[in-house]
């Protein structure tokens, strides 16, 4: 086992605290620190990244508890990717904010980034759909902290709004995996997927309403319509590095819905059938389609950013809902490509706002902006990618999504929507920079210099790490080839599922670490396999009793429908 | 016993899918907080519902009641009254800031609006 796979969820969870409590008003310190962690995340994460592309997905067995009874942690290639993608992100986002001077508009900046790296992290890594919950959770009440950071009366307001939805998808997520539980007895993802593949197609409606219930939660992460509503708001009004942040939150979204449903409910598996990629590729178009149309009509920056990251996520939606092979590395690509861009984007948008002194985010004319050349030529590079424009990688990632989809039935639709879309989100951008950029009017002689709201202290360092993100893209798309040959890598492996399911269900506790869950085991092996010989649902034997620990196990594997009273055998 | 813990959940879903749907921040917490409560007992129904056995497999007893479902619950609880603590703040917050405790943020915009 493993140990540094659960290193990129411990270190943020004890550092965070020690910022809180230890470093509170050093802000030197606390970004030390804060840089420190998101670096040694990175290290970590491509370490794992390595060793998961050399490897079957590694298993780490939280408490050294037997795989479905206790909570695993799974690194697969694609979790691994993940990881990668979110420290590189964080790192971005943490020198703009410690370069603006974002960091310093309120004490716990850095604390709330490294606890919503935790959730993040702990939601890429975890195998267990209720941890999957439960890192949600962290995740999200990082963000709300870190949606009002700074304060102000708007801000907190979009934030309510924020919250609500939050919380009300909070609450469908536990409807939909009490329903899973109920009808599958198991929240491990590994055990779930083994146990509906073996359910016969007949009698399978709660499952299918669990299920529905689920993507329900993950379309609200991923802000797909008609539960997109909270983004617009959310993004303008989130302080620009955390709106760019925020642009990987949305991706959980998709990472989930790629986890589960190529997983555990695949088109393939005759318990549930098609119906969800039926259902997602409608709504992932419409998602486009509203996306574009708002970046049309938006009247502010944010919320012009807030669209285009609509318009990026019915993209990938779309590539998602094919659930082949072909399109899931059209979509990975894209993944990787649309957090990148929209969080560059949404660095541009706050270093061009911010200089515009009382125009603010609004698309009117204003006196022209000190560095304005550079701004503007960030603003291009950044519009470039996140239109899907050739030469940067937003064109090879819809490229793919197009070749991918061409065989579907529903091409046509496919092909026009996203076409006429990055047609209009070209428009509404190229509208958007020419009034910021081109239409200035110019700067009174009387006036006041244009002050931003407070110094920034490094704004080179803000340049830089909006420029770094950009140097990202650049290489994503001259190294497409390689990228591309090690995703289909990640495709293959998560289109077998059979490897991620072997994997935790061969899992074994290390030996010798005896923490007292052995004595349990007598007592339990008597009365628990003579009574239910099939279950087992008792803590997990440990170490020395796993001779007879396998075969319950692999029982309780093999789906039918006797199991499944004996699951609650309280009947 | 089905019955009424079924029509429990249900009264509890309607309740705060209505209120939620207000405009105003009390009722939309007051609704969230109705909704936990609802997905909490629907929580219970997973483990299907056992009167009087124990959680815990003991020497001797036949039938045992879910533990699972129980643990779940906890948990839920824990983090909807964290989650219900964040949102009070927040809209206590936005009152004392803007004077108002309306939900939508539509409303003419004021030039210091964006500034952070």
């Amino acid at each position: 086992m493993n140990h540094w796979i659960i290193a990129p969820v411990v270190l943020p969870a004890l550092l965070a605290p020690i910022i809180v409590l230890t470093m509170r008003h050093d802000f030197v310190l606390k970004r030390v620190a804060s840089v420190a962690s998101i670096v040694a995340q990175l290290l970590i994460a491509v370490a794992l990244l390595l060793s998961a592309m050399a490897n079957p997905p590694d298993v780490y067995l939280l408490g050294n508890w037997l795989a479905p009874y206790g909570i695993v942690l799974v690194v697969d290639q694609l979790a691994a990717l993940m990881l990668v993608l979110t420290a590189t992100l964080a790192l971005a986002v943490v020198l703009y904010a410690i370069g603006s001077g974002w960091d310093r508009s309120g004490l716990h900046f850095h604390a709330l980034l490294q606890f919503q790296l935790m959730g993040l992290n702990g939601a890429f890594l975890t195998g267990d759909a209720f941890n999957l919950f439960v890192f949600f959770e962290v995740l999200l009440i990082a963000s709300y902290g870190l949606m009002i950071h700074g304060g102000g009366k708007k801000r907190l307001r979009a934030g309510i709004q924020y919250v609500a939805y939050n919380l009300a998808g909070s609450t469908l997520f536990l409807f939909a995996l009490a329903t899973l539980y109920s009808v599958t007895g198991t929240l491990n993802m590994a055990d779930m997927a083994a146990k509906v593949a073996a359910m016969p197609p007949a009698d399978t409606a709660l499952l299918r309403a669990g299920a529905a219930l689920l993507i329900l939660v993950f379309a609200v992460k991923g802000a797909l319509v008609p539960l997109q509503f909270w983004l617009p708001d959310t993004y303008e009004n989130a302080p620009g590095p955390v709106a760019a942040l925020f642009a990987v939150m949305t991706k959980v979204g998709a990472y989930a819905m790629i986890r589960m449903y190529v997983l555990v409910f695949p088109p393939q598996v005759a318990a549930t059938g098609g119906f969800f990629a039926d259902a997602l590729l409608p709504a992932a178009l419409v998602t486009l389609a509203i996306g574009s149309v708002g970046v049309l009509g938006a009247r502010s920056l944010g919320r012009l950013a807030g669209f285009t990251a609509i318009a990026s996520m019915g993209t990938l939606f779309v590539a998602v809902s094919q659930f082949t092979p072909a399109a899931t590395l059209a979509a990975l690509y894209y993944l990787v490509h649309s957090t990148l861009a929209g969080a560059v984007l949404f660095l541009v948008a706050d270093l061009t706002l911010r200089r515009r002194g009382l125009a603010g985010g609004r698309l009117e004319p204003a006196p022209a902006i000190p560095a304005q050349g550079l701004v503007a030529a960030l603003f291009f590079a950044a519009a470039i990618a996140t239109a899907g424009m050739p030469p940067l990688s937003g064109f090879l990632g819809k490229l793919l999504v197009l070749d991918a989809t061409r065989d579907a039935p529903a091409a046509p639709w496919i092909w026009s929507i996203i076409l006429i879309g990055s047609l209009l989100t070209m428009v509404g951008l190229a509208r958007a920079g020419s009034t910021l950029f081109w239409k200035t009017l110019p700067t009174p002689e009387d006036a006041p210099p244009n002050q931003p709201p407070f110094p920034a202290p490094a704004p080179a360092l803000a340049f830089t790490a909006t420029a770094g993100l950009l140097a990202m893209l650049v290489a994503l798309t001259v190294l497409a080839g390689p990228v591309t040959a090690a995703l289909a890598q990640t495709v293959d492996a998560l289109h077998h599922r059979s490897n991620y399911v072997t994997a935790v269900q061969m899992a074994r506790p290390v030996e010798g670490a005896d923490d007292g869950h052995g004595q349990a085991h007598g007592a339990a092996g008597e009365a628990g396999l003579s009574t239910a010989p099939a279950k087992a649902a008792k803590p997990p034997p440990k170490t020395g009793a796993q001779t007879d620990a396998a075969p319950a196990f692999s029982a309780s594997l093999s789906f039918d429908p006797a199991d499944r009273d004996l699951a609650h055998a309280g009947q | 016993m089905e019955i009424l813990l079924a029509s429990a959940v249900g009264l509890l879903t309607a309740a705060g899918t209505y209120l939620i749907l207000r405009l105003r921040t009390f009722p939309v917490i007051v609704g969230l907080s109705l909704l936990s409560y609802a997905v909490n007992v629907f929580i219970f129904a997973s483990g299907r519902l056992t009167i009087g056995h124990p959680p815990i497999i003991t020497k001797g007893a036949i039938e045992y009641t879910d533990p699972l479902p129980q643990a779940l619950v906890l948990t839920a609880i824990v983090i909807s009254f964290g989650m219900t603590a964040v949102i009070v703040m927040m809209s206590l917050g936005a009152f004392l800031e803007s004077g108002t405790d309306r939900i939508d943020t539509d409303e003419p915009e004021t030039p210091e609006g964006d500034a952070p």
